[in-house]
């Protein structure tokens, strides 16, 4: 089986020593959806920015079988594509256009094929026409799913996306999460968002204080009670009685 | 949350809206230097450009009170720097002009006149350079003139980002007074200060996130863009017809 993404003995300490990733070992499949869950600081968010090489540290990680150093970073860079949290992060030109645009540019596309991939990525998203708009006057779904266009111009092989529908009202958040089923590369989602991770993944991760704590089925996850309550992603028991 | 933009009136259509950024941008300049260079006491070059630029903004279809209010902005900056010139200028005093025990000098007057008259035809201009092209046109513009990349990109980044922290800053307002805040003096100034460096902290931060989105899109110091500006023959006759008034102008009154 030819694996996406493969972490070895992955740690990493923040410069005041707080440790926030403990030893992980982990190897995702090329086509899988894997969602990433664990309470806030739980070391999610660190370890995706590990995933194309922003936060970097000891422990070795495979991109597509290609090791992440400083010699293969570009060619890593173009092949994952992280979709960051807030939108107002990801969407940093003035226009809508120069935003999507940014990625290919950069990757030393053909101007003309540039073009072509910016519409392409606008219209997979549902937003073709919204070119010369600024992000500034855009709604937060609107904002998300220009974010994802950024990434997809870069035609990546695998989707990273930190908390894909925070902020985003019912409507908003389940027309983003049909959105993301449809595209066919790897994904990789980070998020507390049950509903979400039950709709889009058939592998789920805990990721609690920096360790991986549960790597399972989604599906014997998300049954799994006393395991999400035990990391904080369930209500107390006390509370589950209450609802019934 | 809903702001008023940077360049209102930026959207609508007009001849002077279709023109190129970079057509708009070389003439304002031409025309601030023009300006600049006429010697004050020649009132009727003035009273030309000011016709010129009247004649502009009437094409442009922006309204005159709007373009009229916001020159006024210039007001405070003119008599900052200008007004005190005419009580210190040595020169023939005009007796007639004198202000109780100083001395109101002729010279100093026509000073005076010259920052304030040069100026306001100047914001006039730049005004209306800004209420008919839109600031990413701006920008695109002031790029294939060769100003400096980083200028744009500092500029660029202020566009984006200035009305996100304004958005910042009325929440932080509206937390801090749905607390009630009030108390003494001190208490007050204490807690702006702290709101002031929280919003720098998370300013800073938010630097840190955008840059890291910029370097996972393959960001390595250098901003490239596509350009899709392009002259039309609109711009050529624009140009001409401008140049032919302001050399007309020039002609008329400095060289006679």
């Amino acid at each position: 089986m030819e694996y996406a993404i493969e972490i070895a003995n992955l740690s990493y300490s923040y410069p005041d020593g707080q440790q926030a990733l403990r030893d992980i070992n982990l190897a995702i499949e090329t086509g899988e959806s894997v969602a990433l869950i664990g309470a806030n600081g739980a070391g999610k968010s660190t370890l995706l920015l590990h995933l194309n090489g922003i936060m970097r540290s000891d422990g070795a990680i495979k991109i597509l079988g290609l090791p992440l150093n400083d010699k293969n970073l570009k060619q890593a860079r173009s092949k994952v594509g992280l979709v960051f949290q807030n939108p107002d992060d990801q969407l940093f030109s003035p226009t809508v256009f120069d935003d999507v645009a940014f990625g290919p540019i950069n990757m030393g596309v053909h101007p003309n094929e540039v073009r072509q991939r910016v519409s392409q990525a606008l219209h997979d998203v549902n937003m073709a026409g919204y070119e010369q708009r600024s992000p500034q006057h855009l709604s937060v779904g609107e904002k998300k799913r220009i974010a994802i266009a950024t990434i997809l111009s870069m035609s990546p092989q695998i989707l990273v996306l930190d908390e894909p529908t925070a902020n985003l009202d019912p409507r908003a958040k389940w027309e983003l999460i049909e959105l993301i089923r449809g595209l066919p590369m790897t994904k990789i989602v980070a998020s507390h968002d049950l509903e979400l991770v039950t709709a889009l993944c058939e592998r789920t991760i805990i990721l609690d204080s920096g360790s991986i704590v549960a790597d399972d089925s989604t599906s014997s996850i998300m049954s799994n009670t006393p395991l999400l309550e035990r990391y904080g992603l369930a209500p107390t028991s006390r509370l589950a009685i209450a609802f019934d | 949350m809903k702001h008023s933009f940077l360049d209102r009136y930026s959207d609508r259509d007009s001849l002077l809206h279709k023109l190129d950024p970079r057509t708009k941008i070389v003439t304002a300049i031409a025309f601030i230097l023009a300006v600049a260079l006429t010697p004050p006491p020649s009132w009727q070059a003035f009273a030309l450009y000011f016709v010129i630029v009247a004649i502009a903004i009437l094409i442009s279809k922006i309204p005159p009170l709007y373009v009229l209010k916001r020159s006024l902005v210039i007001v405070p900056f003119v008599l900052l720097i200008g007004i005190f010139i005419p009580f210190l200028k040595p020169g023939d005093a005009s007796g007639s002009y004198n202000v109780w025990i100083w001395n109101v000098s002729h010279s100093g007057l026509m000073v005076l006149w010259g920052i304030a008259i040069k100026s306001w035809l100047s914001i006039l201009s730049l005004i209306l350079l800004s209420a008919t092209t839109k600031f990413t046109e701006l920008l695109k513009g002031l790029e294939q003139l060769r100003m400096p990349k980083l200028m744009i990109m500092i500029l660029s980044f202020m566009y984006r980002y200035l009305f996100v922290m304004v958005d910042e800053v009325s929440r932080m307002k509206q937390a801090r007074d749905s607390r009630n805040f009030g108390g003494k003096r001190t208490w007050q100034l204490k807690t702006i200060g702290n709101m002031i460096g929280t919003l720098f902290i998370r300013s800073y931060e938010r630097g840190e996130r955008v840059y890291g989105a910029m370097v996972a899109r393959g960001f390595e110091g250098q901003m490239r863009t596509l350009s899709s500006l392009q002259f039309r023959t609109a711009d050529l006759y624009f140009v001409a017809a401008f140049f032919f008034c302001l050399s007309l102008v020039g002609i008329t009154f400095l060289f006679m």
